[in-house]
């Protein structure tokens, strides 16, 4: 298409976006919202998602030895862990080591098992064995509960799994709420189209009898619909950009990376990625509400 | 050599089942002016519909320059509509544009080169003796000055036919004569004229050729024919 016709499209369509001034005002807003959910949404479920991935990929199996296995039982032991298909690596945690390491993962609440050191340790000496892949750890524990001299296995699988379970319901619940949403943005915008065209019903028909292609007839709406959703795009990206901003800086500045071992994800990162996604997202909506209204105008 | 226009055993039932036209076969040469006859409802609008694809038949072929317009694919109609100059009873003026702009704006929407706009405008305007009422808009005319615009927009891309569908229902006879003044030059640059019309006294003074049509069918086409009915 030549430059001047395409300039004549967007002027058109323009034209139209300020002439229906309450229309107009009322199809962005409902993008504006549509959106600005749509992104604080996918914001939480993206971290949840990598933060859900990233505790996966720690997670390892816990082999507890038997307590009345010698030392050359131990070693047996230890070398048949190591045969096992996708082991990575198999490391002694002694039974006081891993009282220390489980008091300290309390945190605060550690100090009550203080009283357990030396005899009364529950704890049974143990292997921390790591698979090449987060899946295979559920394989690798029932293989290594077979062996002799094994007491009981443990894997962290089941808070991984719960944790993508409530990512699961999360992500269903918003993805109705949010196809309802746009839906109504589509809706509204076709509306607002609606009316442009009804407005210029005439000038269509005279645009087809004397031999406009419905191309040329559809372009402005089409720039019209698109102008409306991107539009509606732009302060849900802003407000996005700028609140993620805020909570990232205040979990870097709490050092929340260290002590939970979880990162966010970055901030620059996130915000190109949300802000194509919404940019994206509007000019669909508005070019499916426009299309969706004048297709029934063409036929003259 | 081809006719203009041919059509062979036209049938067109509406949807809601009303018969218009039962078997219209025609022949028009390129350049003659021709009247379409008839009492109302006969089916002289659906005729002429028919050659633009406002309405396509529901049975026959209709050549227009030799291709067959019935098998037009959506995307090849607004070409078709370009060789086809388009008058109405209604005028169908944009009340926001000027004359000028009216004109004007069936080139643009064929994306006419801009620079050749403004000539040919004028000239059509000056063909229809308005070219002082270039700045008006339609309101500020008269309805034979309107009629008069929507003419110079019908012939404005030199199409090879202009069809007209009682370009004159609206108008005192004086304002008729002017139209018909104007047609006639139309018909005598090269440019066939097909017109459904009502007008008696026009159809029997300025006489050319005459189809009559009757419940969708023609029942009389004379070479040098006369309106037929009483007024
Ligand atoms: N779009 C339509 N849908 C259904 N029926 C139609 C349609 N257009 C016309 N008709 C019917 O088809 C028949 C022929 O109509 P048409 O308009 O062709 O007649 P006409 O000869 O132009 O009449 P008039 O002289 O009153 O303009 C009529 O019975 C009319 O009611
Ligand atoms: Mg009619």
């Amino acid at each position: 298409m030549k430059l001047r016709t395409l300039m004549r499209h967007a002027k058109e369509g323009a034209k139209s976006l300020g002439r229906n001034g309450w229309m107009t005002f009322a199809s962005i807003s409902a993008v504006t919202v549509a959106l600005l959910l749509v992104g604080l949404f996918l914001t939480v479920m993206l971290n949840l998602n990598s933060i859900a991935s990233q505790v996966e990929n720690n997670v390892e199996v816990r082999v507890f030895i038997d307590r009345t296995a010698t030392k050359e039982q131990q070693e047996t032991l230890k070398n048949q862990l190591q045969q096992l298909s996708h082991v990575k690596s198999v490391t002694f945690v002694s039974k006081e080591q891993g009282l220390e390491d489980f008091i300290k993962s309390m945190g605060d609440d550690g100090d009550v098992f203080k009283s357990m050191k030396g005899k009364e340790n529950p704890l049974p000496d143990a292997f921390v064995v790591k698979t090449d892949k987060p899946k295979e750890t559920i394989d690798v524990a029932k293989a290594a509960k077979e062996l002799n001299y094994v007491d009981e296995v443990n894997y962290g699988r089941d808070y991984v799994e719960k944790l993508f379970h409530v990512v699961d319901i999360l992500r269903n619940i918003g993805l109705v709420l949010i196809v309802g949403l746009l839906f109504t943005s589509i809706f509204l915008i076709a509306n607002t189209i609606k009316l442009t065209i009804v407005a210029r019903r005439r000038e269509i028909e005279i645009m087809k009898l004397v031999g406009a292609t419905d191309a040329f007839v559809r372009w402005p709406y089409f720039i019209e619909g698109l102008m409306l959703g991107v539009l509606g795009s732009i302060i849900p990206f802003l407000l996005i950009a700028i609140g993620y901003h805020q909570v990232y800086d205040w979990f870097i500045g709490k050092n929340y990376q260290t002590y939970l071992f979880v990162k966010l994800i970055p901030y620059e990162k996130m915000t190109l990625y949300l802000g194509g996604l919404l940019v994206l997202l509007g000019a669909v909506i508005g070019v499916w509400g426009s299309l969706t209204s004048v297709r029934k105008f063409l036929k003259v | 050599m081809i006719d203009l226009i041919e059509m062979q055993d036209v049938w067109k039932s509406y949807a809601n089942g009303v018969m218009a036209v039962n078997g219209i076969s025609v022949h028009i040469d390129k350049g003659e002016f021709v009247y379409i006859v008839g009492p109302s409802g006969s089916g002289k609008s659906t005729f002429i519909k028919m050659m633009y694809r406002e309405e396509l038949p529901t049975r026959g072929k209709i050549f227009i320059d030799g291709t067959d317009i019935t098998k037009l694919k959506q995307k090849q109609i607004p070409f078709l509509r370009r060789k086809i100059g388009v008058v109405f009873q209604d005028f169908k003026l944009l009340p926001k544009l000027t004359v000028y702009e009216n004109i004007a704006f069936a080139l643009e929407v064929i994306e006419e080169n801009p620079r050749n706009i403004r000539k040919k405008v004028m000239e059509v305007l000056d063909l229809v003796n308005l070219k002082h009422k270039a700045r008006s808009f339609p309101n500020e005319l008269s309805g034979g000055e309107q009629q008069r615009v929507s003419i110079a927009r019908s012939i404005v891309n030199n199409p090879t036919v202009v069809v007209a569908d009682e370009p004159t229902g609206n108008l005192d006879p004086e304002n008729a004569w002017t139209i018909m003044e104007i047609f006639e030059r139309i018909n005598n640059n090269g440019t066939t004229v097909v017109m459904a019309t009502h007008n008696k006294e026009i159809v029997n003074r300025m006489v050319k050729r005459v189809i009559a049509i009757e419940s969708g069918m023609i029942v009389r086409d004379d070479e040098q024919g006369e309106y037929g009915y009483e007024a």
